[in-house]
């Protein structure tokens, strides 16, 4: 199954999920950085070319600084996310989940080069595609993956309408799939909502809208709306 | 218990658990986050929140509950389990203790890098004493002019002709390039330790084509005089990026009793300790480079003396600093 939700384990025995971010989200939030970084020298060095000699000096600092350790500045200040990744709901975090430290940031970002070879990230990529993680060869050494900062979307409500006992006993993940179909009827045309709750006609003894209907009914059921 | 009476019942407690951990969120602009003053036990809350979890996934309860109890759980784990160290004691402690310890614990990496640099190195410059063109074969003779002319005993300042705002373009610069040529040398060592035997030869065999160019021609005074201060942080600097390098790349080849993953993790944090020493011990090589090695009215005599000090400083740092105390 395709799925990008990685399982960690906390030390409390549960397990936490979270959804690692594919080639394409990192590459976009790397082309806004680098214009970032590409603004800032331009910005820089016309302000820098006033002081002369010692004007180069300084700006040649800087870029050392913002090539190798803007990535580390905003990850260590700015919980895992540069301006790009930000900007793409996208952060780091070490392997366990928790806030990305120094030494691991330093790690992944002092080995970028590597995955830069031999140009644009050829080898991060091909990294990147053989492993469930995305991680390129940065992210291997340092322990970290670069995971979905989720925002939490509205709850869907299921329309109330009188319980109703499924005629069959359902499994409980039949039981999750009815109850997510009742929250998910608002999102998909009353045409595709039907077509979906055909399917169980047998089970619900009826087509089209009244199929519908039944089905958010079991819902409100399992749900234990009495 | 079904769904809606489970959130009923501890709705409230996800919400101050909630409520907690954005009053400490740096993400959220201080002017909105929450205060909080309520005196509660955040562990056992988070537990509780742990349990809801786990009870929430095994009775399948719907899709956004779970999620909302994830993410909430997610950012208690963050924030309770982030590490809160670095200080300046660390730091202290890294210089005088840790740093010196790691580099005589790794003696065998040091001496391979040591053989890969200064083997080179000794060998060109060794080899164009006795056939001077062969600094030909390895830089374009655009270089090798631009160093007969920067090292020319007739020019009035040697080394470099420059003022301060020079010395501080020249700071930037070594800075710049460096330190860059010492992280790579250390990334290198992902591709099997083959990019780090890489730039550790190629750098010796440069500098030696140099070094031995300008011997040949007789600017030995001007050249060596120039080079033999901050030649003592710089050259051991890039020697301990080769030990990093090397150091991932013997894991990645033969990782003993762990998953290469595992042993490239290790690995890396000791690598990364030592990247640590390079980066202070190349700022140090360029501060010296560019304010010191670069003036031309020192005398080689006392430039000698200085060289002479900082290399026993040097030798004396890794050999002894740090056996006093085992950290």
């Amino acid at each position: 199954m395709i799925d990008t939700r990685r399982p960690i384990q906390t030390p409390e025995g549960v397990e936490l999920g979270l959804r690692v971010a594919g080639p394409v989200a990192r590459a976009y939030a790397w082309l806004i950085d680098l214009f970032i970084r590409i603004a800032i020298y331009i910005v820089l060095s016309l302000v820098f070319s006033i002081l002369g000699n010692f004007g180069m000096g300084l700006f040649m600092i800087v870029v050392f600084l913002l090539e190798w350790f803007y990535p580390v500045f905003f990850e260590l200040y700015q919980q895992g996310a540069t301006p790009g990744k930000k900007s793409l709901g996208i952060k780091v975090v070490n392997d366990d989940g928790t806030e990305v430290t120094l030494q691991s940031s330093l790690i992944r970002n002092l080995l970028r080069g590597i995955d830069f070879l031999p140009f644009l990230y050829g080898f991060g990529l091909v990294t990147m595609l053989f492993n469930k993680d995305f991680k390129r060869l940065g992210d291997f050494a340092a322990g970290t993956i670069v995971v979905y900062q989720d925002r939490l979307g509205k709850a869907a409500e299921i329309i109330q309408e009188p319980p109703r006992t499924p005629p069959v006993a359902l499994t409980a993940t039949e039981q999750k799939a009815v109850i997510q179909f009742a929250e998910r009827i608002n999102l998909f045309t009353i045409q595709r909502c039907s077509e979906l709750a055909n399917i169980l006609s047998t089970i619900t003894k009826a087509t089209n809208e009244q199929g519908v209907k039944r089905l958010v009914q079991y819902a409100n059921w399992m749900m234990g709306r009495r | 218990m079904n769904q809606d009476s489970f959130t009923e019942k501890y709705q409230a407690k996800w919400q101050q658990f909630e409520q907690w951990l954005d009053s400490r969120d740096r993400n959220i602009p201080k002017a909105r986050r929450p205060e909080f003053h309520d005196t509660i036990d955040i562990p056992h809350l988070y537990r509780q929140l742990c349990h809801h979890l786990s009870l929430a996934q095994s009775r399948n309860y719907s899709a956004h509950l779970i999620d909302y109890l994830n993410q909430l759980t997610l950012r208690g784990h963050q924030y309770l389990y982030q590490s809160r160290v670095n200080s300046m004691s660390g730091f202290l402690d890294f210089v005088f203790y840790e740093f010196p310890q790691l580099i005589r614990q790794r003696w065998r990496l040091f001496w391979i890098s040591t053989i890969l640099f200064y083997g080179p190195l000794i060998a060109v410059a060794a080899a164009i004493q006795h056939s001077p063109e062969l600094v030909y074969s390895i830089l374009p003779p655009e270089q090798v002019s631009e160093f007969r002319y920067m090292y020319d005993p007739e020019a009035e300042h040697i080394g470099r002709n420059r003022d301060s705002g020079d010395d501080f373009y020249m700071f930037g610069f070594y800075i710049y390039n460096n330190i860059s040529v010492g992280f790579r040398t250390f990334a290198g060592g992902m591709l099997f330790g083959l990019g780090t035997i890489f730039f550790l030869v190629y750098n010796g065999l440069a500098i030696g084509a140099v070094a031995g160019h300008l011997i040949e021609i007789g600017y030995s005074t001007p050249f060596l005089s120039f080079v033999i201060g901050h030649g003592s942080f710089e050259l051991t600097a890039i020697i301990i990026a080769g030990m990093a390098g090397l150091n991932l790349g013997r894991v990645l080849i033969s990782p003993g009793q762990l998953s290469r993953i595992e042993a490239l993790k290790r690995a890396s944090k000791i690598s990364m300790k030592m990247i640590y020493g390079v980066i202070l011990m190349l700022v140090i090589a360029a501060f010296l480079e560019a304010f010191w090695s670069s003036k031309g009215a020192i005398s080689p005599d006392t430039k000698y003396t200085v060289g002479a000090v900082l290399w026993s400083f040097i030798a004396v740092y890794f050999l002894f600093a740090g056996r006093r105390r085992a950290t």
